[in-house]
């Protein structure tokens, strides 16, 4: 089969809602295609792949979004996300179009699909990549260059590493890609381009597993995009300094943060883990306090504007990102910084 | 409601504990030292023996439990020994090394197979190194077996069928599926159970050959590796060792070789230091604190 030169991006819609992840890999894929422009792959498109049931008012946003061309799986079985009759479609589309490339959201619905492809496919597959660029590679193996390979950059071995990995040889180069890390496009309502029906063909053994029931809940917690962020971390040491935390959050308008001892020691739920393992954030403004700053945590929140650490320990790792140092307990300075503010607020 | 024995396979794997990067493991110019790293069985492993030993505790059957790795990955074999596994095998060879995702889980089926008839499959949902989820899934599509991911509790066994609760960070699944199947298990799930001591005894001496040396160090009494290897295979002790010739591979596809994917660099995270400015824990300190964010524009 000759090489298509298309990236693809698996869409993910709830109840016919899609999922921001996908939008957000359909503006990284268009720039992909614009680094692919001056090399032997120009011509390249962005093509989505969407499946579900009565889905038809989707395509649209897609395109907006930067799709030129929308596969639309349309049938009742696909409704709910299954692992099985989902694979069925994708890899039945995956085996005739052959794409270049092939990006999924890493997502729990991501992480589980994914997975089946590739191995279905025979192709690479990286996980929870947080950038993606086009370069070349010369292989170890055979000493070729491989040109405008996509490079699927990711954390690794906990966070303290990271890892450029490429899929010289096999077709699609697949990655799942971590939310809330690329970009979307501006969506342009007049953008018009090509959708296309598809009617999957399954087989028996991809009803193997039936959902008796599922409760899904719209994110109550704002994180990625909170102006302040005070979070909390191992150095809490009990829920009455916790408590001191959510005041100080609510006196700036913020959300609470945690780093991940914090939310193992049950202070709070996991949706408010920020870090590697949970969301990455960029406030205006992060105040980290008792949190040591393993790389973990970190790598998902230094890329804020400014960040103000409160730690017990004059060399915990916190500071080298922080560019306001309070070296003291959180239980002494957290009640004076909500004092101050409260003095301000008069 | 039929009740019967259910036969476990439990694949798990020796990983380098990256939850605690300290100090130590962290060199100054911000690169790590990873021997410094202890060698401990992957969290959600256990969590995944776990459930397999709640299975085997409440409907009877076996629990098998697989890793591939180096010889020192025999530590966590006998871990789960100590736990109540009933037979452990570890696949090593050098030919396995260098694996990634595709490369593994091609390794692991071919090992499935060959350990006989299952019922289910059990995996922790990803391993603490990579954090990739793959193995599970990439196993259960060459199997050609249904996969639950996020498995939380089993609500029901009954025949060949099994309902599952998967949990996600927003919410939760419940799901039926028939047998065999194979799940991935989230730390949620359970509290492993730690060593019994009973079994912690009776397994003490549980080594593969490259560990007999050290055996025979601590028990002189066996005389030489050869009877100390009829002693350990006579009593049920002597770690089962796959490696390639053992199991009927391509090994074209097996390591580094079978791997489509390549590792083109790695970085090391490094910090770079940011200017920073000491506040004072103090009231005047704080005050004059909040007054700089207020004129920044950061708060208020």
């Amino acid at each position: 089969m000759t090489e298509n030169r298309n990236i693809w991006v698996f869409i993910e819609q709830e109840d016919n809602r899609i999922a921001d992840v996908s939008l957000e890999l359909l503006g990284k894929a268009h720039e992909l295609v614009r680094a692919l422009q001056d090399t032997d792959l120009s011509g390249s498109q962005v093509w989505a792949l969407l499946c579900g049931h009565q889905v038809a008012e989707l395509p649209k946003q897609l395109i907006e979004y930067g799709a030129d061309h929308v596969l639309v799986a349309e049938h009742p079985e696909l409704e709910m996300y299954r692992t099985l009759p989902y694979s069925r479609v994708v890899v039945d589309q995956v085996r005739k179009w052959l794409p270049y490339i092939f990006l999924f959201g890493a997502t729990p619905l991501g992480r589980d699909l994914a997975p089946r492809i590739a191995s279905a496919v025979q192709a690479g597959l990286t996980a929870d990549c947080t950038d993606l660029q086009i370069g070349d590679y010369t292989s170890r193996k055979d000493k070729r260059v491989h040109k405008d390979l996509l490079y699927q950059i990711r954390p690794a071995f906990g966070g303290n590493l990271i890892a450029t990995i490429v899929n010289p040889y096999t077709r699609p180069q697949i990655a799942t890609v971590r939310e809330g890390v690329m970009r979307k496009l501006e969506p342009d309502q007049q953008r018009v381009r090509t959708v296309e029906i598809i009617t999957p063909q399954f087989e028996p053994g991809d009803f193997a597993l039936q959902v008796l029931g599922r409760q899904i809940r719209e994110s109550t917690v704002k994180l990625k995009d909170a102006p302040v962020i005070v979070a909390g971390g191992g150095g809490v040491s009990n829920q009455e300094e916790f408590d001191l935390i959510r005041e100080l959050a609510n006196l700036l308008g913020g959300e609470v943060g945690a780093s991940r001892a914090a939310v193992d020691a049950g202070y709070i739920s996991r949706e408010h883990q920020v870090g590697q393992t949970g969301t990455t954030v960029r406030p205006r403004l992060y105040i980290a306090a008792g949190i040591s700053g393993a790389i973990q945590h970190r790598a998902g929140m230094d890329k804020s504007n400014k960040i103000i650490a409160v730690n017990t320990d004059p060399n915990a790792p916190i500071f080298q990102v922080a560019q306001y140092k309070i070296v003291g307990d959180l239980g002494d300075v957290l009640p004076m910084l909500i004092k101050a503010l409260r003095e301000k607020a008069k | 409601m039929t009740s019967k024995p259910y036969n476990s396979i439990v694949l798990v794997k020796q990983v380098p504990d990256t939850r605690h990067v300290t100090g130590e493991v962290m060199t100054k110019d911000g690169t790590m030292n990873r021997s410094a790293l202890p060698a401990i069985f992957n969290p959600e492993d256990l969590n995944a023996l776990e459930m397999a030993l709640q299975v085997k505790e409440q409907y009877g059957g076996t629990v098998t439990v697989l890793t591939m790795g180096p010889m020192q990955a025999a530590e966590v074999l006998r871990q789960a020994l100590y736990r109540g596994a009933d037979r452990v095998i570890l696949l090593s060879d050098r030919k396995f090394a260098g694996a990634d995702t595709q490369a593994t889980s091609y390794t692991l089926k071919c090992a499935v197979q060959k350990a006989g008839a299952f019922d289910l499959i059990f995996c922790g949902r990803q391993a603490i190194d990579g954090d990739t989820a793959q193995v599970g899934p990439q196993l259960a599509e060459k199997l050609g077996l249904p996969q639950i991911t996020y498995a939380e509790a089993i609500a029901s066994l009954d025949g060949d069928e099994i309902v599952v609760r998967r949990a996600f960070e927003r919410g939760m699944e419940i799901v039926k599926c028939r047998l065999p199947c194979l799940l991935t298990v989230v730390s949620t799930a359970n509290q492993p159970r730690p060593p019994s001591v009973r079994r912690r005894i009776e397994y003490k001496m549980a080594a593969i050959p490259a560990e007999y040396p050290a055996l025979l160090e601590k028990w002189p009494e066996f005389g030489s590796e050869l009877s100390l290897d009829s002693h350990l295979a006579a009593n049920n002790l002597k770690i089962t060792i796959w490696t390639a010739a053992d199991l009927d591979v391509d090994e074209s596809l097996l390591g580094l070789a079978g791997s489509p994917t390549q590792v083109y660099k790695i970085n090391f995270v490094v910090l770079e230091a940011t200017e920073s400015k000491e506040i004072q824990p103090t009231e005047e300190g704080i005050r004059a604190l909040i007054q700089e964010l207020i004129q920044e524009y950061l708060i208020g």
